[in-house]
C-alpha cells in the first residue's frame, strides 16, 4: 500500500478544509471499503482525514423525522428502537448488507459512498473508466453478469452496491452535507449520479463536502415493508438484484401509497416511481403487483451475461410486494 | 501487499525522506514557542501527524497497555501479528471477506484487516489470546473442542471471537439467526454444523460469555 499522511481533526471545519484544499486527500470513517481499495491500489490517497472524532454518531428521533448521524454505525442503526419502529424497511436493508463485523465498522455516510464492486474497477490490470478515465470499460464486452440494466452509458455499466441506499431512496431521505461553501441538503435520489461521460464521479458531492447526517421523514410505511435481496449465497454477498418495497393499505386491502426501489440494476439506487403510481388505488393482489413489475422493467436492457436480470427483476418485485403486503 | 513495501532500495529512500522530514519538523518545533506548538496540536492533532511518518499510538490489548509508534498504513491485524507477536488472529483473505481476522474492539467484533491501527487510539482490543482466563478456557473454546467445530483450525480464532460476540449481541436465539449472524466467518473445511452446535450449547448453557 502507498504511504499516506494521516490526520485526525476534532473540528468539522478543519476536516472539510483538509480535504477541500488537497485533491489527493480523502475522508476515512469505517474504512471497510477504502482500506480494501487502497490495498489493491484502486485508490491511492496521499492523505487520510480520519473523521471519527467528529460528533456525528447520534440518532435523533425528531418529530416528523429521524436524523441519523453520518458516523452512526450500520449495526447501531439497524438495532435502534426508533429506526425499527418508524423505518423498519431501513433496518431490513441494513441487515441484508455485509456481515455483523462489517456492520460494526461501516458508517451510514460511508455505506452510501461505497464504490462499485465491478471486478474491472477492482482489477488495476484491466481498463476501467471509473478508476482511470479514458481507458475504456472492461465490462461492456467482458464478464458482465453483475452489471446494470438501467441508466448505464457506453463508458460504464457498473452498479451501486449499497443495500441501505435502496431503502433510503425509497423512503425519500435527505442527505445533510457540509462543505467549504457551507451547508446544503440533497434529496437522496440526487446524491448518486448516472455514469454518463464521467463514471469516475459516483455522486454529486463537491470536493471537500462531508455528509453529516441523513434525514428519513416519517411516513405510513411502518408495517407493510420488505427488502428482498437475491444473491448467490444465503448471506454475506452483494446483490445480484434487490427490491425495497413499502405499502400503505386501507382496511379493504387497497393500496393507499407505495414505494419501490431496486438495487443491483444501475449506477445509483433505482427508484421506481412509475411502478409506484401503477400500484396506488389498486387492490394488493398478485395481479396488481405483476402489472407494476411490468411498468418497472420498461426500458431495461441486458448485456451478454446479465439477461437473467430482466426476469429476476419482475419476479423479485412481485415477491417483495407480496411479502410486504402480508407482513403482520 | 504492495511489492515496494519490501524493496530494500525504496525502504532506504523512505527512511531517508522520513528522517529529513522529521528533522526539519524538530528544528521548526525548537524555534517555535512551546505553547504555540501545544495549541496547534490540540486544535488539529494533525500538525505532528502530517509530518512524521510514524505516529504514536496507545492502545490496550488483552488487558496490557501498549505505547507504540506505527506507520499509518499498518492495519490493526498486522500490528497484532507483526508488532505484538499475537499470531492467534489469522490473516485469511486480508480484504474483509473471510472473518479469520475477527477481534473485539471495545467489545464489538470487527475485521482487523480492514482498519488502520492508528484509528484505534485509546481503544481496548481483545484477541483470541485474551479470551481464556489463565489456563481455564473460555466456554466457547471448550464448546468448539467438544463439538469438533473445526478441521484445519485456521478460521477458528475468528469463528470463536465472532461466536462470543454473536451471543453477547443477542443474535443467537435460533439456528437460522446464528447462521445469519455468523455469515461473516467463512470455514473452507465446512465445519458449520458443528460451529452452530457449539454456539447453541454455550447459548443454551446460559453461562456469561
Amino acid at each position: 500500500m502507498n504511504q499516506f499522511q494521516y490526520v485526525r481533526p476534532t473540528k468539522q471545519q478543519a476536516a472539510i478544509e483538509a480535504v477541500a484544499k488537497d485533491a489527493t486527500a480523502t475522508f476515512i470513517a469505517g474504512g471497510t471499503n477504502l482500506v480494501d481499495l487502497m490495498k489493491r491500489g484502486v485508490m491511492t490517497p496521499q492523505k487520510l482525514v480520519d473523521i471519527n472524532r467528529l460528533p456525528l454518531t447520534r440518532i435523533d428521533a425528531d418529530p416528523g423525522k429521524l436524523r441519523i448521524g453520518a458516523l452512526a454505525l450500520n449495526s447501531t442503526v439497524a438495532d435502534d428502537k426508533q429506526v425499527r419502529a418508524r423505518q423498519p424497511l431501513l433496518a431490513l436493508a441494513l441487515n441484508a448488507g455485509a456481515s455483523a463485523q462489517l456492520r460494526n465498522m461501516a458508517t451510514v455516510g460511508g455505506n452510501m459512498l461505497q464504490r462499485t464492486r465491478c471486478s474491472y474497477f477492482y482489477d488495476t490490470t484491466m481498463p476501467c473508466n471509473k478508476r482511470e478515465p479514458g481507458t475504456g470499460c472492461g465490462a461492456l464486452e467482458g464478464i458482465n453478469r453483475m452489471h446494470a440494466i438501467f441508466g448505464f452509458s457506453d463508458k460504464c455499466i457498473a452498479v451501486h452496491p449499497s443495500d441501505m441506499s435502496v431503502a433510503l431512496v425509497a423512503l425519500d431521505a435527505t442527505v445533510q452535507v457540509s462543505g467549504p461553501k457551507g451547508n446544503r441538503s440533497i434529496p437522496f435520489a440526487e446524491l448518486h449520479r448516472l455514469p454518463g461521460d464521467m463514471p469516475q464521479k459516483d455522486t454529486t458531492l463537491e470536493p471537500g463536502e462531508l455528509i453529516t447526517a441523513v434525514d428519513v421523514p416519517d411516513g405510513p410505511f411502518t408495517k407493510h415493508v420488505h427488502y428482498q435481496k437475491v444473491r448467490e449465497r444465503a448471506s454475506y454477498a452483494f446483490a445480484l438484484l434487490s427490491v425495497a418495497a413499502a405499502l400503505d393499505l386501507d382496511s379493504n386491502n387497497i393500496i393507499k401509497a407505495a414505494r419501490l426501489a431496486m438495487g443491483g440494476v444501475a449506477h445509483k439506487p433505482w427508484r421506481l416511481t412509475a411502478a409506484e403510481q401503477a400500484l396506488v388505488g389498486k387492490p394488493a393482489t398478485e395481479e396488481t403487483f405483476r402489472q407494476a413489475a411490468t411498468v418497472a422493467m420498461q426500458g431495461a436492457k441486458a448485456f451478454k451475461h446479465n439477461a437473467y436480470k430482466l426476469q429476476l427483476g419482475p419476479n423479485t418485485i412481485i415477491q417483495a410486494l407480496k411479502t410486504a403486503a402480508s407482513a403482520a | 501487499m504492495n511489492p515496494e513495501h519490501d524493496t530494500p532500495g525504496s525502504a532506504h529512500d523512505e527512511a531517508r525522506r522520513s528522517f529529513l522530514k522529521q528533522s526539519s519538523l524538530l528544528t521548526a518545533m525548537a524555534l517555535v514557542p512551546g505553547p504555540l506548538v501545544q495549541a496547534a496540536s490540540a486544535e488539529l492533532d494533525e500538525k505532528v501527524a502530517a509530518v512524521f511518518e510514524k505516529i504514536p499510538l496507545k492502545l490496550e490489548v488483552n488487558g496490557i497497555k501498549h505505547k507504540l509508534s506505527v506507520e499509518p498504513r499498518t492495519t490493526l491485524l498486522d500490528l497484532l501479528r507483526e508488532n505484538l507477536n499475537l499470531t492467534g488472529t489469522k490473516k485469511g483473505c486480508d480484504y474483509g471477506q473471510c472473518g479469520a481476522c475477527t477481534v473485539h474492539v471495545d467489545g464489538q467484533r470487527v475485521n482487523s484487516c480492514l482498519s488502520f491501527a492508528v484509528m484505534h487510539e485509546g481503544k481496548k482490543i481483545t484477541t483470541i489470546e485474551g479470551l481464556a482466563d489463565g489456563d481455564k478456557l473460555h466456554p466457547m473454546q471448550e464448546a468448539f473442542i467438544k463439538h469438533d467445530g473445526f478441521q484445519c483450525g485456521y478460521c477458528t480464532p475468528g469463528q470463536i471471537m465472532s461466536a462470543v460476540a454473536c451471543i453477547r449481541e443477542g443474535k443467537a436465539d435460533s439456528e437460522g439467526e446464528i447462521r445469519e449472524y455468523m455469515s461473516g466467518n467463512i470455514c473452507r473445511c465446512g465445519a458449520y454444523s458443528n460451529i452452530v452446535a457449539a454456539i447453541q450449547e454455550v447459548k443454551g448453557g446460559g453461562q456469561k460469555v
